[in-house]
């Protein structure tokens, strides 16, 4: 039916047609993903409160209506920052200090590409899924480098400088990580990835039971690449103000936001899919709609990934840069290198029951 | 013109800008970021000719980790330009003879209807469902896996040499360690003594 309804602006708009129908797809999942964004941030801000026993924002709502309230929250945040003004620190790149956020948030939409929502869902269904979202969060890192040296701050630069080792040094324990999945699924294509899980013990036979060390890593070395708490010595506000932006003010500043929240996300998405059984569903298909696999499990997972990094953000204090690097490079590494080794002597045995 | 062409003559012109900026940029930082932009650019060229693994290790490896190492060091070397034009004159003749080299390559490149080029046959494009990422792996892994394996271990020995030349074993330094750090008990450092109650003396 959808096909017959595209027909006519089809013929209407001749060759212009894949490009336009391209752009109305990818904005078919940017809105929604800055709609999640926002209210991720209130989300933040309700769940931390809970945890601490406080009530988060409960009184801006929409039209006065009480029981609304805190939920236009995230829309008067992004008014107020929207109409603030923009500082050039002295001295700054006038060009890289604007092209830093935006290439903060490139990847962070870019990636949402190859992320599959449902079996026939996805923007561009390519064979090297993996290698591109691996390709597309290492660029990340550039918003933060660009927006560091552009300032002309000495704070800021030794943000960037932080979060460049940090990430690179992350990376590589994410990259293995991501090579167990690989080996487990024998594809690269996010789809065919989430099919591999499928089988017959529900959540049993979803990655994260046989590929468990690799689980932790990706989930952890996913909040060392966000910058989030407890890694987030590239903010670090106890030692050097705000970081990498804090020179930023206004919709610059409320863009490295959507960034950080946008991956986050992401990051959650991708935990879901790769771990977590994507869109497959925890119980039994006698189960009736509870046991079939929909579109709404996916995004429970993600966000109940998105609630554990909130969690962790509530929970422990900051890591001191040291520590960090030796997470990184002495624990996750080793850990992971053992792991691809142990998957890979598993998998020619016949204790090896993950097959599709 | 069709949409594909358009593709590759863009991108073919941002290339060719970002490369000459690379060399024609004065500030170092910016020579780098238009070095991160060529690279992007040529990963995308690779993807049209239908080689998606290559580009896509491209934008990983180069752009991901090399090229922010990269400006990592740029970034916080104190360049002085005059001082970097001193040697100038001095490297011109070795300069002279690569780029002479690169002359001759590059025309050799161009002029290919004049060698024959023409004549060899035309790729043909692969069909559909075939796996540019598998079928590198494949012969990675079963025809060339001693070459593949000898560079690993080259590479290895070059992270080793790396290291190994690095590494300084500073002796009254007052190093930490983390391990031992983490797992502090409370016992190692705090203890409790438990002291009788004294009774308050009277019209103190």
């Amino acid at each position: 039916m959808i096909d017959s309804l595209l027909a006519y602006p089809q013929s209407l708009l001749g060759p212009l047609w894949p490009v336009l129908w391209t752009l109305a797809k990818i904005l078919m999942i940017v809105v929604p993903l800055m709609l999640c964004v926002a209210y991720l941030t209130l989300w933040e801000r309700k769940l931390i409160g809970f945890m601490q026993i406080r009530i988060g924002p409960n009184r801006t709502t929409f039209f006065g209506i009480r029981w609304l309230g805190g939920l236009a929250q995230p829309v008067a945040d992004g008014l107020k920052l929207l109409l603030k003004e923009i500082i050039v620190p002295t001295g700054a790149n006038k060009f890289l200090f604007v092209l830093a956020p935006i290439m903060a948030i490139m990847p962070a939409l870019a990636a949402w590409a190859v992320v599959p929502f449902s079996p026939e869902l996805v923007l561009s269904n390519i064979d090297a899924g993996l290698l591109y979202l691996l390709a597309m969060t290492s660029l990340g890192v550039y918003g933060v480098i660009i927006a560091g040296w552009a300032s002309n701050s000495k704070y800021a630069f030794l943000g960037a400088m932080r979060s460049a080792a940090q990430i690179v040094s992350y990376e590589i324990a994410m990259g293995f990580a991501l090579v167990g999945v690989l080996m487990a699924a024998q594809s690269l294509n996010l789809g065919e990835i989430v099919m591999a899980q499928q089988g017959g013990a529900g959540f049993l036979s979803w990655f994260w039971l046989p590929l468990f060390p690799l689980f932790l890593t990706y989930l952890i070395s996913g909040v060392a690449e966000i910058n989030r708490a407890p890694f987030d010595v590239a903010e670090g506000e106890s030692e050097i103000v705000a970081g990498f932006h804090v020179e930023y003010s206004g919709m610059t500043f409320a863009v490295f936001f959507l960034a950080e929240y946008a991956n986050m996300i992401l990051i959650s998405m991708l935990t879901a899919i790769l771990f977590l059984g994507g869109w497959l569903s925890p119980f039994p298909a006698s189960w009736g709609v509870l046991g079939a696999s929909s579109f709404g499990w996916l995004i429970l997972k993600a966000f109940l990934v998105v609630s554990t990094f909130i969690w962790f953000r509530a929970t422990f204090p900051r890591y001191r840069y040291d520590q960090i690097m030796r997470l990184g490079w002495k624990i996750f590494i080793p850990v992971t290198l053992v792991w691809i080794v142990v998957l890979g002597a598993w998998m020619q045995t016949p204790l090896w029951i993950w097959w599709k | 013109m069709t949409f594909q062409e358009f593709i590759f003559w863009f991108f073919a012109a941002v290339l060719i800008f970002a490369a000459l900026r690379v060399i024609t940029a004065r500030n170092p930082v910016h020579a780098a970021l238009f070095l991160v932009l060529a690279f992007c650019t040529s990963a995308g060229i690779w993807i049209q000719l239908e080689a998606e693994f290559l580009g896509i290790v491209l934008i990983l490896v180069y752009v991901g980790a090399v090229m922010v190492l990269f400006l990592f060091v740029v970034m916080m070397l104190d360049i002085n330009l005059t001082r970097l034009r001193e040697g100038f004159w001095s490297y011109l003749p070795v300069g002279a003879v690569v780029a002479l080299l690169l002359v001759i390559e590059m025309a050799l490149v161009l002029a290919g209807p004049y060698f024959g080029l023409a004549e060899a046959p035309r790729p043909e494009s692969a069909p559909s469902g075939y796996s540019n990422t598998k079928e590198l792996g494949r012969l990675l892994y079963t025809d060339y896996v001693y070459p593949f394996e000898l560079a690993a271990v080259i590479l290895l020995v070059a992270i080793v040499a790396a290291i190994a030349l690095t590494l300084r074993r500073r002796k009254h330094a007052k190093h930490i360690d983390p391990a031992q750090q983490v797992a502090v008990r409370r016992e190692d450092r705090v203890r409790i003594v438990s002291m009788p109650a004294e009774k308050k003396e009277d019209g103190a």
